[in-house]
């Protein structure tokens, strides 16, 4: 049984569902001054979550650019989409399973690749790609070995039987995320401009369809737990972690792209966060239209379920669709094709209320504004951290003595953030579909091609979070430079991105201002790019009560279009003719470095400096001198410098390469300073790129047809530093 | 000549199968779902990968009861050719149009590589135009390809030269590195590398194009 | 109605990788007392009163829910009661 509205409201219950007096009393008030009853509650609860409704975030998100001439659905919908032309458009979204995952690693990555990939055929898109973004405490511990090895297991379970390609990502090793590892998931979508779906109840009368899994107990509360931290009294919140069924899935995104065909569909949305609650406040919101359904025609997986329970389950792989009245058994024989049974739950009504109906009484009825859009908004209180203050002060310059270089190159291949991914990487199926054209061990972005047109697509997930932790605002900016150049570098010319916001508990100051500023350097970078946000993800209260906040880590989620598939640029040098340029200025910038961690076991100080004119400037410098046919490999220089650059340059090709300081600064900060708008890129062309790069080129060296890297009096074996790189992560995990 | 790819629930290379045939190879080429009862209208016919019926139960294990299974055997038995690449050899082998079993990878992971293979036998229907053992390169992706047979079983592969392909690394502890095989007839083709992939230079190999190409041939004879 | 607890294992002379990953790991945690580990997997049939019972639940087993090629099983029936 559960409690009355009375003794909710005498007991404080609705504090136990993480709601407050004042959002208790806005809900009354929402309701005419009636009390809400448990159920009513619960869906509040689940709507007004961080996770739903942004309340927390909502007046920090308003300040991202969301429109171009080319954004065909900005956030708000299911996931954003941008016109690539040809009639054609891409449909992608980054989403967070970050508290699932922490406490069930193989379910909690696998539901999330579940859910981003309903996000986009939701939208009436084939999910084409999905990369991933994960950040571990160090691979030093048991709990840590297992939660990376199930994360991965979860996603390659997923992803490779529901046929998506999982095409790239990034992974981070670093203490901050011991208690809390993240887990974003990214997915692209394509789709024709006709077949753009919306999540949108209208027609009074029209039918609310139900398909997919059955509802069952799993995932109650989900998005409420995702909007508190972490504590030991979470592992006992076990049973709410969802399980995912990719076959179920599979069959899902076959039957929705028939049925988006169907002229009587009205609107489609995944049940995802808050499930049946959301989809259906959510979609009748969006069409100004209430929604009546009789929760008895629910499809259950338990029995004498309640109505509370169904309405907060968060089963997975499950959509909610409003179909015009009387065409309902031609959407469901569609579905029945793939083994799927569609049932009528409900229909589309004037009044602008979510009405529930079970065992023949009303359980709910909520004004569906009041759910959906006029969630409270929190003015959270911001504070300037100490360790910031700080750190400013700081200058730090690495003291070496008597350690080699070939020591220090070879050592910093081998950090597990720097080391090669291939053993995660090669669990992912990243070819089904036959479109990857580049994964990220070729190219700094992942690229798959259109096909039946001669474009690609270049994807990159990006987010250097010490740098963000160190400076948010100066490191915000960074994460969408860096992104830039990722998709720069491999041809193509960056036209949006999705962030998932990842931070700590934004009822600390210090947090708070953590995410404000961090926004407001991304919005820079944004408005100095010219790059829309076309949709995104929060996931706040990510912090331990034993081991505190994450880092602050803004994943940026970057898509970029390549127009002729020529155009294409890997990072591997291609031949002994070509030399090797840098393209930016190389200073002494070592705060938040991957040497800092490596030489002082953490970080401190000030992350590198970054101007966003000049490095819009040398992007669209390299986009000409790629078009102008002048580059045959382009890579990006950051994490480890310089020295890990030309190493994934040269790595798994015949060649070696002469290089010289060719900066101002000492061969310890040329090799591994971080400073940023760098690229590395090989070519024959010295005279042309001189005229188009101007002072920002430097000759580093030449490419040499044996496996070894000659720097000064140094040199090093390629062989050996390759197998180094190559071999430290699983040798990580057997330790 | 007309060919057919099934499609089963949770087939996911069906619509690779169909491009490589259709687009590259420019073939006749159809869409044959696993409810329909006649494999009539097709001379070949193709089992793509992916994980039908979720690969619940063991590989291919539902799969095999498909209404449209009952004209593949006898597909199978008038002679006709058909190609099955990894879950669609899985399939082969749980209706025993080929023999053996496809187990767990031996390193327990799903790979996703290019791998080199070795043609065994350049004298097959799915491999002429390969030379003898020319080594190819084409791409796995699976967590269930570690092949194994009983000794006599094995000795009567050999001995009928029904090893097509097998592994030059060996990336999933199949026995003796075998990557494909065919029936005693020599018309059936189960391996776990997908030749679909590999049909054109912007995305991976070419390599793939002989195994096509071999049965495409025979039409030409 | 019957309860059908069935359980499937990898034949003897089937090399068990799993089996194997999960007897280092035993031993690792210390459990040395650990000389083999053989992994299977276990499958609940409901069913109703038949004839022949026995033999459905055998042709069950080899049509579908059993490899012979490389698996083995046995089975338990217990009746439930209503």
């Amino acid at each position: 049984m559960y409690p009355s509205s009375e003794e909710i409201k005498t007991n404080s219950i609705y504090t136990q569902m993480g709601l407050n007096n004042s959002e208790y009393n806005l809900i009354v008030k929402h309701l005419n001054g009636r009390l809400p009853n448990y159920t009513e509650l619960g869906i509040y609860s689940v709507m007004w979550s961080e996770h739903c409704s942004y309340k927390n975030s909502k007046n920090q998100l308003k300040k991202f650019p969301t429109t171009g001439k080319n954004v065909l659905q900005g956030p708000g919908e299911g996931a954003g989409i941008i016109d690539i032309g040809d009639d054609l458009a891409i449909v992608f979204k980054i989403e967070s399973h970050n508290h699932p995952s922490a406490i069930e690693p193989y379910q909690g990555a696998a539901t999330g690749v579940g859910g981003i990939i309903r996000d986009i055929f939701s939208m009436g898109a084939r999910p084409i790609a999905s990369l991933n973004s994960l950040r571990f405490g160090e691979l030093n511990t048991a709990r840590n070995k297992y939660l990376f090895e199930n994360v991965v297991k979860g996603i390659s379970d997923y992803g490779n039987c529901v046929g998506v390609p999982t095409i790239g990502g990034e992974i981070y090793f670093d203490e901050a995320y011991a208690g809390n590892p993240l887990v974003n998931v990214m997915a692209l979508g394509i789709l024709k401009h006709f077949e753009i779906q919306k999540g949108v109840a209208k027609g009074i009368g029209n039918s609310v369809m139900y398909v997919g899994a059955a509802t069952g107990k799993d995932g109650i509360h989900g998005a409420t737990f995702a909007s508190e931290e972490l504590s030991e009294a979470s592992e006992s919140k076990r049973p709410s972690v969802q399980v995912g069924d990719p076959f179920l899935e599979k069959l899902l995104i076959e039957a929705c792209l028939e049925v988006i065909h169907h002229p009587k569909l009205v609107g489609i949305q995944d049940m995802g966060a808050a499930g049946l609650s959301c989809s259906s406040a959510e979609m009748a919101s969006k069409g100004n239209v209430g929604i009546e359904m009789n929760l008895n025609l629910i499809p259950q997986r338990e029995k004498n379920m309640s109505a509370y329970e169904m309405m907060l389950s968060e089963s997975q792989e499950r959509m909610l669709l409003v179909v015009e009245k009387g065409f309902e058994h031609e959407i469901a024989a569609i579905f029945q094709k793939w083994d799927l049974h569609a049932v009528t739950v409900g229909e589309v009504i004037s009044e602008e209320v979510l009405r529930l109906f079970h065992n023949d009484n009303i359980v709910g009825e909520m004004p569906v504004h009041s759910l959906a859009k006029d969630a409270p908004v929190n003015n959270r209180e911001s504070k300037i951290p100490e360790y910031f203050l700080k750190n400013q002060c700081v200058n730090y310059i690495p003291n070496i003595q008597h350690t080699s270089i070939e020591f220090l190159w070879k050592k910093i291949m081998a950090q597990p953030t720097i080391a090669s991914k291939k053993y995660v990487f090669e669990q992912f199926d990243y070819m089904v579909q036959t479109n990857t054209v580049k994964h990220p061990t070729q190219c700094d972005a992942s690229i798959v091609r259109i096909k039946n047109t001669n474009k690609a697509i270049a994807l990159t997930v990006d987010c250097n979070s010490r740098f963000v932790f160190l400076n948010p605002e100066v490191g915000g900016k960074i994460c969408i430079a860096e992104a830039t150049r990722n998709i720069v570098a491999s041809g193509a010319i960056p036209i949006g991105l999705t962030d998932g916001l990842n931070f700590g508990n934004p009822e600390n100051p210090e947090i708070f201002w953590q995410i404000e500023k961090s926004i407001d350097g991304m919005v820079a970078a944004c408005h100095a790019f010219t790059i829309p946000v076309i949709g995104g993800n929060v996931s706040l209260y990510n912090e331990r009560s034993n081991t505190g906040a994450i880092y602050p880590t803004p994943i940026i989620g970057m898509a970029g279009l390549i127009e002729d598939l020529k155009f294409i640029t890997t990072q591997k040098v291609k031949n002994v003719a070509d030399k090797l340029f840098i393209i930016g200025n190389t200073k002494a910038e070592f705060g938040g470095s991957e040497f800092q961690k490596m030489m002082e076991g953490k970080i401190f100080g000030n992350c590198p400096d970054i101007d966003l004119k000049k490095a819009n400037l040398l992007n669209s410098s390299l986009i000409k001198a790629i078009r102008e046919g002048l580059i045959n490999s382009a890579h990006d220089v950051s994490e480890g410098g310089i020295a890990v650059a030309v190493a994934e340059k040269l790595f798994d090709t015949n060649f070696g390469a002469k290089i010289n300081n060719c900066s101002n600064e000492d061969d310890i900060a040329f090799l591994f300073s971080e400073s940023q708008n760098r690229f590395i890129v090989s070519s024959k062309f010295e005279k042309e790129l001189v005229e188009i790069f101007g002072d920002n080129i430097f000759l580093l060296g030449e490419i040499i047809p044996e496996s070894k890297i000659i720097f000064g009096d140094n040199e090093i074996d390629l062989v050996e530093l390759e197998n180094v790189w190559k071999n430290s992560i699983e040798k990580c995990l057997k330790n | 000549m007309k060919i057919a790819v099934l499609v089963f629930p949770g087939s996911n290379c069906d619509q690779d199968m169909y491009h490589a045939l259709k687009n590259v190879l420019k073939q006749d080429v159809e869409y044959v779902f696993h409810t329909q009862t006649s494999l009539s209208a097709f001379d070949v016919v193709t089992i793509p990968g992916g994980f039908s019926y979720g690969d619940y139960l063991r590989c291919g294990a539902i799969a095999r009861f498909s209404p449209i299974m009952k004209a593949v055997k006898e597909f199978a038995e008038s002679g006709k050719l058909i190609i099955g690449v990894c879950n669609g050899f899985q399939i082969l082998i749980e209706m025993g149009l080929l023999e053996g079993a496809l187990m767990r990878n031996e390193g327990l992971k799903f790979v996703c590589n290019n791998v080199d293979l070795r043609v065994v036998n350049n004298k097959a229907k799915f491999t002429q135009q390969y030379q003898e053992n020319q080594v190819i390169n084409l791409p796995i992706a699976h967590g269930e390809g570690n092949y194994y047979c009983n000794n006599s079983t094995y000795e009567q592969l050999k001995s009928n030269n029904q090893i097509l392909f097998e592994y030059v690394n060996n990336p999933n502890g199949s026995m003796h590195n075998i990557a494909g095989i065919c029936n005693k007839a020599g018309n059936v083709l189960g391996m776990m590398p997908h030749p679909e992939r590999a049909v054109e230079r912007l995305i991976n190999t070419i390599d793939g194009l002989g195994v096509f190409e071999s049965f495409l041939e025979l039409k030409n004879q | 109605m019957y309860k059908i607890k069935i359980n499937v294992y990898l034949r003897e002379n089937i090399l068990d990788p799993q089996g194997k990953a999960v007897n280092t790991a035993l031993h690792q945690l210390g459990y040395n007392e650990v000389k083999t580990v053989r992994i299977g997997k276990f499958i609940e049939l409901i069913i109703d009163d038949v004839n022949e019972i026995e033999v459905r639940i055998k042709s069950m087993c080899e049509q579908l829910l059993i490899n012979m090629i490389i698996e083995d099983y046995s089975y338990t029936t217990e009746k439930l009661n209503n």
